[in-house]
């Protein structure tokens, strides 16, 4: 049989597997992946309920690996990606991580990512997307060198009240690290993020490494049984957490072929993100002009839904009549037990008391049709004190 | 209007100085060289021998800024309009009204009439701000024009629309018979382009040679006509100072301010012009960093593909080119200007270039000793960028020679002096980078409101407080001025 590998023709080529891949599939019960920026990824490991309430209650592993990574370095590293990004650089000391955004030329959200500073000279930036003819043109006028580091670097999250104590079983000090702080032992990098709004840590390691940090985690983390989670579990967290995707929640600008699908991080909700004061960055005076005149078609809401149906690609209605918006994500979220939804709905509407989400709801080969009342709800939807306290506790 | 600085000190920088003066400001204009004059200027290449260095024809030069800078009360003087030669058994002479002689003249000047009706209807175009791709639209000021084209009549309009996007081939042999008329057409249309005659959009940029009108020879040479545009602006009050280069431009909270010179001073003013290439504006003197990355993708990507090259002679008696008050044009044929193009894609040396002479002492007898002749000629298509740049001015040079031997037999041996720049040594002398002409190609997909980009093209550049004002903006190159005084009615504008 043909090696489909060594193809010229990429598109033929399997998808890549990530480092942790032998141990994942031994665990996939279903077989059950999805494709994710080239990569094979799990979307569950047989119960996606279960492992909706491991991230709640115990603690979780998911494979991060195939997240876009670049690394950027050099003397005008910082100078460089305070140019690109939403947020102040300067203010990021080593050892922290900032959550950030950055647009195009019109203030259009480009992407959103995590933002690692490893040394005054050295930072790792963490994406849905891939950007890496943006960054090097971002980087023109700047002493620094960027490049994909993708595939040498393998990750994993480590998520749920019980994920502490998983990591002190395992060996690792995790004591001092606080929310968005990250430290280094024995090689591997201990960040203290995720996508779950709960307690959780990221670890990063060379991809050689990848298969004894799974052994080490999932034998220590026996007793909490942890266990690894999909994309499809991981989803329904993100969402009680309040957390936006590309793609999902907002078109990346480059990707959008319709001139007025682009959002601005004003619209996305974003807009604590922009340093004013910091100097100039791509973008800053369209955004600069959209705040000075007002100027947002759009914003992003959270919406409590009536009701137990999830409300996935519901029309927003106001008043039940006028359409002013779509639901983006929506879940029956087993945590707070509500329907949830993030929306895109008119800036002038966004607030309304009035607001109602049509959902066909698809019941053994009919539709219901139910015009429920969605309330503008704070996000995140979820957010456990745990998520924050240090040292956490012990459970 | 306060203050402004004016950096660079070609036609495009002295007309925008002049006009935004005239216009009440305060103005400086600082010019890298110890001479004004950019393209314009007239240099000595050989002992008593002088010539224009660069540009050689005026052309097209801005009416407005003729007139309100007076131009002869400061001393330019230019020749009566040139009529032009195209050498063979049989020479033909085309006048500067377009009459030509042999047997083609019925269909040429049946052709001439219609490309210069269509001309002159496009001409209003170059002396206003490009209209908008999109959002706000001065109607008020494009209405004559779109006006002036809807009264052209639907069949002219149509003829219009047809030939706008096609290649200058094309019509020359559709509606001639005579080669060399054919060929006349042929380099007209692609003289300053990197473009053979069977190019698409060629026929467009005749045109836009058409819609400027004739060509003159300088009294003094082109640095006379800068001279002349340099007292005019010094009179209206704007102080000129040579031998300055903008190292930076000093940009606060995202607005240029001013300007690091290379003395180590600093120049503040409220408006910034720059009158030099766009890419070198943006990404030399404001820099990336100012900028947002889009606009730092579009300055880069702009093409810089100088493909003419400039040759001086110094002749000991008459050429024998025959009347020497002529610009003398040797591009036999279509084909002989699209072969000596289609090596230049690669890198590479035409066998056979095409030219363009003048001879400047014909005119101005002071520019040789008496009994001798300077010739500057455009040869053309010369590679930019060829692999061994030594061996490619050798080769050029050689193939020059071959051409004008064969016209002006024993030319060479009564050649005292020659000088031959190829586009790359245009590049270091005269800061034109790529060679290129027009401050960045000039050709239908950069012009109007796509020149030199459309983040650009209304004159403001993408940064607050600075403004593009040379060859490189909207409507292109030459000594003209035109895109300067355009610059200078919008900075006015918006004060
Ligand atoms: C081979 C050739 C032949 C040509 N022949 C003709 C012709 O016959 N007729 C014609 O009309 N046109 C001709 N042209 C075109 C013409 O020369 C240019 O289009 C014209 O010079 C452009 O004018 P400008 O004012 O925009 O720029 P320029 O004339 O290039 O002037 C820019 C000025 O800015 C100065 N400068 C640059 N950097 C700095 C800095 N950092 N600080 C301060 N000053 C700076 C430069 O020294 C220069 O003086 C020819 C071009 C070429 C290449």
């Amino acid at each position: 049989m043909k090696d489909l590998h060594d193809t010229a023709r990429p598109w033929e080529r399997p998808l890549l597997r990530s480092p942790f891949h032998p141990r994942m599939e031994a665990l996939n019960r279903h077989s059950s992946w999805a494709p994710w920026s080239g990569w094979l990824s799990a979307l569950d490991y047989g119960d996606t309920e279960m492992e909706v309430s491991a991230i709640r209650n115990t603690a979780t592993l998911y494979d991060l690996s195939p997240m876009v990574k670049y690394r950027v370095a050099g003397p005008g590293a910082e100078a460089m990606l305070d140019r690109l990004t939403l947020r102040n650089v300067a203010k990021l000391k080593p050892g922290r991580v900032q959550y950030t955004g950055w647009c195009d030329d019109d203030g259009k959200l480009l992407d959103d990512g995590t933002l690692f500073r490893l040394g005054p000279e050295e930072f790792r930036l963490c994406c849905q997307e891939r950007h890496l003819p943006w960054l090097l043109d971002s980087a023109i006028g700047f002493d620094v060198a960027v490049e994909e580091v993708t595939e040498e670097i393998a990750a994993l999250s480590l998520q749920g009240p019980c994920s502490a104590s998983v990591l002190r079983a395992a060996g690792f000090d995790i004591e001092a690290l606080k929310p968005f702080q990250h430290d280094t032992q024995g090689g591997i990098l201990i960040s203290r993020t995720g996508f779950t709004g709960d307690l959780g840590y990221e670890l990063w390691t060379g991809a050689d490494a990848a298969l004894p940090l799974w052994d080490r985690l999932m034998e220590a983390g026996a007793p909490w049984h942890l266990r690894p989670v999909g994309s499809t579990a991981l989803d329904i967290a993100r969402i009680e957490a309040g957390f936006i995707v590309a793609g999902t929640d907002f078109i990346p600008a480059e990707q959008a072929l319709r001139e007025d699908r682009v959002l601005s991080p004003l619209e996305l909700g974003l807009g604590w993100m922009i340093d004013w004061e910091k100097g100039h960055f791509t973008g800053r005076r369209a955004l600069a002009a959209e705040r000075e005149g007002n100027t947002s078609r759009w914003a992003l809401v959270g919406l409590e839904v009536e009701g137990n149906v999830a409300a996935e690609g519901a029309i927003v209605y106001r008043g039940k009549r006028r359409e002013v918006g779509t639901v983006t994500s929506a879940i029956w979220s087993p945590t707070t037990k509500q329907s949830l939804a993030l929306a895109l709905v008119e800036a002038k509407h966004a607030a309304s008391p009035d607001l109602w989400v049509e959902i066909y709801a698809m019941r053994e080969l009919r539709y219901a049709k139910l015009m429920q009342r969605a309330r503008p709800a704070p996000r995140p939807f979820f957010s456990p004190a745990r998520r924050r306290a240090t040292p956490p506790g012990a459970v | 209007m306060r203050s402004a600085l004016v950096i660079g000190g070609g036609a495009n920088g002295l007309a925008c100085a002049f006009r935004l003066a005239k216009g009440g400001a305060r103005v400086t204009l600082i010019e890298a060289a110890d001479e004004i004059g950019g393209g314009a200027r007239t240099m000595e290449f050989a002992p008593g021998f002088r010539t224009s260095g660069l540009a050689h024809l005026v052309h097209g030069l801005d009416a407005r800024a003729a007139k309100e800078m007076g131009l002869e009360d400061h001393g330019f003087t230019a020749s009566a309009p040139l009529s032009t030669t195209l050498p063979g058994d049989t020479p033909i002479t085309v006048s500067p009204r377009g009459e030509v002689t042999g047997t083609d003249s019925a269909a040429w000047d049946a052709l001439h009439a219609r490309l210069s009706r269509h001309a002159g209807r496009l001409a209003p175009f170059r002396t206003m701000r490009p209209p908008r791709l999109k959002g706000r639209q001065d109607w008020r000021k494009l209405a004559p024009t779109a006006f002036g084209l809807s009264r052209a009549g639907r069949e002219d309009l149509r003829d219009l629309m047809r030939l706008a996007l096609t290649n200058i081939a094309d019509v020359a042999e559709d509606e001639l018979t005579d080669p060399r008329l054919q060929g006349l057409l042929a380099f007209d249309a692609t003289l300053g382009a990197w473009a053979g005659p069977r190019s698409p959009g060629t026929l467009l940029l005749y045109l836009n040679r058409l819609a400027m009108g004739d060509v003159r020879l300088p009294a003094g040479g082109m640095g006379a006509l800068a001279t002349a545009m340099a007292r005019a602006t010094e009179a209206a009050g704007v102080t000129i100072r040579t031998g300055t280069r903008a190292e930076r431009l000093i940009v606060e909270e995202g607005r240029a301010v001013g300007a690091l010179l290379s003395s180590g001073e600093e120049v503040r003013a409220a408006t910034i012009v720059s009158a030099l290439c766009p890419q070198a504006t943006l990404l030399q003197l404001a820099g990336a960093p100012a900028l947002d990355t889009g606009i730092v993708r579009r300055a880069r990507n702009m093409p810089f593909r100088g493909a003419a090259a400039k040759i001086h002679l110094a002749i000991e008696g008459d050429p024998g080119l025959g009347d020497l008050t002529h610009r003398i044009v040797l591009a036999p044929s279509v084909d002989h200007v699209e072969r000596a193009f289609n090596p230049v894609k690669y890198g590479e040396v035409p066998a056979e270039p095409v030219l363009e002479i003048t001879c400047p002492s014909a005119h101005d007898p002071s520019l040789a000793p008496e009994g001798r002749h300077v010739l500057s000629i455009i040869a053309q298509f010369a590679p930019h960028a060829p692999k061994d740049p030594a061996a490619a001015a050798s080769a050029f040079k050689e193939a020059v020679w071959r051409v004008l031997e064969a016209a002006a037999p024993g030319l060479r041996s009564r050649t005292l002096h020659e000088e031959l720049l190829m586009p790359s040594d245009i590049e270091a002398r005269y800061g034109l980078k790529g060679g290129s002409w027009h401050h960045g190609d000039f050709a239908v997909e950069r012009m109007l409101f796509l020149r030199p980009f459309e983040e650009a093209a209304g004159y403001a550049a993408p940064l607050p407080g600075l403004w593009l004002a040379s060859a490189g903006s909207h409507p292109g190159g030459g000594v003209t001025g035109t895109a300067g005084w355009n610059a200078a009615e919008q900075v006015l504008r918006a004060a």
